[in-house]
């Protein structure tokens, strides 16, 4: 239950700092990190996290701009060495089983004026597949072809994705992630400055993938998104500070630690309230503003 | 006298069929690994490398080796030397590539002080002479291209991946740390390749500008590459008899001709051309 005056906060469930479990699906967890710091030059970005993420979660990573949330991606991705402590994903070092795994960059580290069209941008999900010298097969087209389908961006696969907006360019790099295939989602912003029905279908991909036995990770600014759509969250500020479902775990108390007080609390809309993450959107590693719907014609 | 005896009556001159064949060589090269260096942003990383290349053919040709293997082990590491930096360095990364590539042509520039009577030579260097290539330059230009063109053609798909979204690319298992490095020293093979054809000084608009230009009229990477080949081509036949009939620089003729077009495109593109945005705003 979220709200201010709402009843106290029921805690089953949850696990409150470090050792957070997200027990989902049938069982082996697809992701294990245990005493897990990583940083870039002298800045410390994630500290001591302990994780264990079951297959076939959907979950969300909560936390306010430079709390880790794309470094705890870059980690499990195997993009970035962590300065201490172990991961294990898929049941490997990071990076073993790297064709299993499928990791979407936010929006604005991509270079949208680059020369390739739609179709070509989820190809290259299939790139680590078909092999050097190799032409895509058969197959790798059919899977390009479903993947666009899924997302429903099929008539605009000869567009050059410049052309294209804020909404269909997530929907786009959904589609590559589907189309290599994965067992693990690293979506970096999947829902970030798009509008509300792209959000929807989005996440009902989302959730048909992780019924599917497929784990998904996403870190999101979206609280209202995170609490409606997500199975489990997991709230980190450097540091975890609380992981479990997600209807459980955006609670108040939790929030405003997470966040140090910067969480508007909307009463009085149905399911309860609102929650407004109003820390302004800024990459991780600082500098550009998100990109928003608006903006991308 | 014809348009076609124009253009046939500078080849009775054997410098200026070496001259031809080098340029539309020199030309494609640089447009293949062009389209790179602009997606990249690589463009000041060429130009350092050119210019650290030159100590490189000064001491080759001090102790007597063909030039293009002192400039191509001086350009390859130096690239290779900046892909290093670009990853570990504490100082900003423009100013360290500043540091290193001013260094190295000021030693280039100290070595080829001591050859007092090739100074006069310096300014071929610096300004390239298309038409004092010999057969046997042509011959290396011809296989250390070949070399180029044929790596990137057996990596195209991994390159594209890794240079459109480096961190995808890696996490779904591609060596993009290798990619990466396997294109600056092919960006610096290509760089002592064309010193000869147009000078230290002006490869940067070589690899740059046919690139550039293609960009703005295609939206495909092959198409790009492809399109940037056929100005390269253009321009280095356009700018040679240019050069040969107005009696002007050769190297400096070539690039002239591929900044006019880019000049055309940057007007007239019908994707990001300056008079459809005119246009689309007026209306």
């Amino acid at each position: 239950m979220i709200g201010a005056s709402g009843p106290a906060p029921a805690f089953g469930g949850v696990t409150v700092g470090d050792g957070a479990v997200i027990a989902a699906g049938s069982g082996r967890p697809a992701v294990r990190m245990q005493g897990v710091t990583a940083g870039y030059g002298a800045r410390i970005a994630l500290e001591a996290v302990d994780l264990e993420i079951g297959a076939g979660s959907l979950l969300a990573v909560i936390g306010p701009n430079g709390a880790g949330k794309s470094t705890l991606l870059k980690v499990i991705g195997g993009l970035l060495e962590p300065r201490s402590g172990t991961v294990e994903v898929l049941g490997g070092p990071p990076g073993a089983e790297a064709r299993r795994v499928a990791y979407v960059p936010q929006a604005e580290a991509v270079d949208w004026q680059f020369p390739v069209t739609v179709e070509e941008v989820v190809m290259m999900g299939r790139i680590p597949r078909i092999g050097i010298l190799r032409r895509p097969a058969a197959a790798d087209h059919a899977a390009v072809a479903d993947a666009l389908a899924t997302v429903n961006m099929t008539e605009a696969s000869r567009r050059q994705i410049g052309a294209l907006s804020g909404g269909q360019r997530r929907r786009v790099f959904l589609a590559r992630a589907i189309a290599s295939d994965p067992d693990v989602y690293l979506l970096d912003e999947p829902v970030t400055g798009v509008d509300a029905t792209t959000q929807e279908d989005l996440m009902d991909v989302l959730e048909a993938e992780a019924r599917q036995g497929k784990t998904v990770v996403a870190t999101t600014h979206d609280l209202a998104c995170a609490a409606h759509r997500f199975q489990q969250a997991v709230l980190i500020n450097r540091r975890i500070v609380a992981a479990g479902p997600a209807n459980l775990i955006l609670d108040q108390r939790l929030l405003a630690e997470t966040y140090g007080g910067h969480v508007l609390v909307v009463p009085g809309l149905p399911n309860g309230s609102v929650l407004l993450d109003d820390a302004h959107h800024h990459d991780e590693s600082g500098g550009e503003s998100h990109f928003h719907e608006e903006l991308g014609r | 006298m014809t348009i076609v005896d124009l253009f046939v009556d500078p080849l009775a001159y054997g410098f200026m069929q070496r001259g031809l064949i080098a340029a539309v060589m020199v030309g494609t090269v640089c447009a293949v690994m062009g389209s790179y260096v602009v997606l990249k942003g690589l463009a000041f990383i060429g130009d350092a490398v050119s210019h650290a290349a030159f100590p490189g053919l000064v001491i080759a040709y001090l102790i007597g080796i063909p030039l293009y293997i002192g400039g191509a082990v001086a350009a390859v590491l130096t690239a290779l030397a900046i892909g290093v930096v670009s990853r570990r360095g504490n100082l900003r990364f423009d100013t360290a590539v500043g540091v290193l590539f001013a260094g190295m042509f000021a030693f280039g520039i100290l070595l080829f002080s001591t050859i007092r009577n090739y100074v006069a030579d310096l300014f071929s260097y610096l300004l390239g002479n298309v038409l004092g290539i010999s057969a046997a330059d042509l011959v290396q230009i011809a296989v250390l291209g070949l070399v180029v063109l044929g790596v990137i053609v057996v990596l195209r798909k991994e390159l594209l991946y890794a240079t459109f979204d480096p961190a995808g690319a890696a996490a779904s298992g591609l060596p993009v740390t290798t990619l990466e490095y396997l294109l600056l020293a092919l960006l610096g093979i290509t760089i002592v390749v064309s010193i000869q054809a147009v000078g230290i000084i002006m490869v940067v608009a070589m690899l740059v500008t046919p690139a550039a230009t293609a960009q703005l009229i295609v939206v495909r990477f092959s198409r790009m590459t492809m399109l940037a080949v056929v100005i390269a081509v253009v321009s280095a036949v356009l700018g040679l008899y240019l050069s040969f009939y107005l009696n002007v620089a050769s190297g400096a003729s070539i690039v002239l001709v591929e900044t006019v077009l880019f000049l055309v495109a940057l007007v007239l593109s019908p994707r990001q051309g300056l008079l459809v945005r005119w246009s689309s705003r007026a209306a």
